[in-house]
């Protein structure tokens, strides 16, 4: 899933400082799983404003709703039967999703109360950790299921560098070596012949170097 | 011949080689590379050129080995894959070979994080290995990467590192091996003060024939302290330095530490001529460039052949 990280109370109350009245739009889905985005965080964010705003002697009048998603046209619609009484949506979807709504009400700015910052899993509760970079080349096969370009701080393709020590990247003792972590699966998997066979120069052009992409599926175009 | 640089004559006719290292200044002060030259001056075979070493900017490796060449000395420009993408290295390698420069040593390069611009953006379109490639198939081949002819192909002595103490420690010769598959024609290594460790991993090099197939330079710097010693240990990734050495430097005392650290790089660099495989040492005196002299006459290697 996609995971992301509210911002900080006092930049968001600088970004809504022209409003006293906004909508503050959750999204039920990856933000609500890494509970940053959901039903509840609406609820905390917008109480919090509320009574930033209330300290500041300033009214702030708040509509809170949670959509099903904001990445998909037809969960977006239920919003423009009253976005028009609001001058501005606080958006904590994703970065898709807060640019999706603001695709959608044109009139309206869309600010973002979430950084969004990777796609990631759960690692245990209340812990997020990285995964894929989405560089449209998946290399998983040849590398034990770790994939060098998320989980190496350099993302060498035939690593580890000079720089992996007990298991851990020269960046901080904190953080994994991707590929100490390649290696002990391969290892696993008797497949430790993969690691003599030099990766050849990546193509970055399926990655975001190549521009901004798209995927369309004829078959399923109405 | 590859390139025909000093370092590979002296190395193809057998002899065994001394490089050393010349972190560029700063800023702009060429002064500062004068005086550093001055220095390694008849007592090494060719000069390592660093590229923004830690990820502290500094003047460009091309730019210094272009002036050391200037100087009548011969650079080996270090080129890491930290700044650069795969456009602008190959354009850097085609202008370093028109100002003189034969050698390259090809490296990934320290994590930006390390440096003096830690939100800076890093690049790594290629990994060393693939650099290494690149700049084969440029010689070799006559080719740039995208497949394009190249107009008078730059005939480079390529080189690499290895990091026999990094972990895993039974993957560092694989990674050699990939690396002399990849186009390395000599390696130099993370400096070395673990002998045994390193003879170990000299045994493996044997055991796969990579000493027949690359030119191995063992790694070596001079310590100045005890501080020096355990700075090494603790915060240089993939460093190690036995406690023997540091009994050694604090035993030494703060008078005699610098003596000491002297007498300990001699006696490394003794053992070392010792090592089947190894072909030379790289000696890196990290801003103790006049222990160069001292060192490399005390180990008996003056005066250097003429290639």
């Amino acid at each position: 899933m996609i995971i992301a990280e509210g911002k900080p109370i006092k930049d968001i109350l600088a970004m809504i400082e022209p409003y006293d009245k906004i909508i503050v739009a959750g999204c039920k889905g990856c933000v609500t799983v890494c509970s940053t985005g959901g039903e509840k965080e609406v609820g905390i964010l917008s109480s919090a404003l509320r009574l930033a705003r209330q300290t500041q002697g300033r009214q702030l009048e708040i509509k809170e709703v949670t959509l099903e998603r904001q990445c998909d046209t037809e969960y977006l619609e239920p919003l423009r039967e009253y976005i028009d009484s609001y001058p501005a949506v606080l958006s904590l979807a994703c970065g898709a999703g807060i640019q999706f709504l603001a695709e959608k009400f044109r009139k309206h700015p869309v600010l973002p109360a979430v950084d969004t910052q990777f796609i990631g899993v759960t690692e245990e509760q209340g812990v997020w950790t990285e995964r894929c970079q989405a560089c449209g080349n998946c290399v998983l096969d040849q590398t034990g299921g770790i994939c060098p370009v998320a989980r190496c701080s350099k993302s060498l393709f035939n690593g580890p560098c000079g720089g992996s020590k007990n298991g851990k990247c020269e960046i901080d003792s904190q953080v994994d070596c991707g590929w100490q972590l390649i290696y002990d699966r391969l290892k696993e998997l008797g497949q430790l012949e993969k690691l003599e066979v030099v990766m050849p120069v990546k193509s970055w052009s399926t990655s975001r170097d190549g521009g901004p992409r798209k995927r369309v599926r004829e078959d399923l175009k109405i | 011949m590859k390139a025909g640089s000093n370092l590979e004559k002296i190395l193809s006719s057998g002899q065994f080689a001394v490089t050393g290292e010349l972190g560029p200044p700063k800023g702009a002060d060429v002064s500062v590379i004068e005086r550093k030259a001055k220095l390694l001056r008849g007592n090494v075979d060719s000069i390592n050129v660093t590229d923004n070493q830690t990820a502290i900017v500094r003047m460009s490796s091309i730019a210094v080995s272009a002036l050391l060449i200037r100087m009548g000395l011969e650079p080996n420009m270090q080129m890491v894959c930290r700044d650069r993408n795969r456009i602008a290295m190959q354009s850097d390698i085609f202008g370093a070979y028109a100002l003189g420069i034969r050698n390259i040593l090809c490296l990934s390069g320290d994590h930006q994080k390390f440096g003096n611009h830690p939100t800076a953006k890093n690049v790594f379109d290629l990994d060393s290995m693939q650099l290494l490639q690149t700049v084969k198939r440029m010689r070799d081949e006559h080719k740039v990467l995208g497949g394009d002819e190249i107009e008078g192909p730059p005939q480079m002595f390529i080189g690499a590192a290895a990091n026999p103490f990094a972990d895993p420690f039974e993957y560092r010769v694989i990674r050699l091996a990939k690396k002399v598959a990849s186009g390395a024609d000599f390696i130099q290594t993370q400096c070395i003060y673990d002998m045994g460790k390193f003879e170990r991993f000299m045994q493996m090099v044997r055991e796969r024939g990579l000493h027949q197939k690359v030119h191995i330079l063992a790694g070596v710097t001079p310590l100045k302290s005890v501080g020096m010693a355990k700075y090494m240990k603790e915060k240089v990734a993939g460093m190690e330095v036995p406690d023997e050495i540091i009994t050694r430097m604090k035993g030494a005392g703060k008078e005699k530490a610098r003596e000491e650290g002297l007498n300990i790089c001699v006696e490394q660099i003794q053992r070392l001529k010792q090592v089947e495989g190894v072909h030379g040492i790289h000696l890196m005196a990290i801003e103790w460039e006049d222990a160069v002299h001292t060192i490399v006459e005390r180990a008996g290697l003056l005066p250097r052949p003429e290639a």
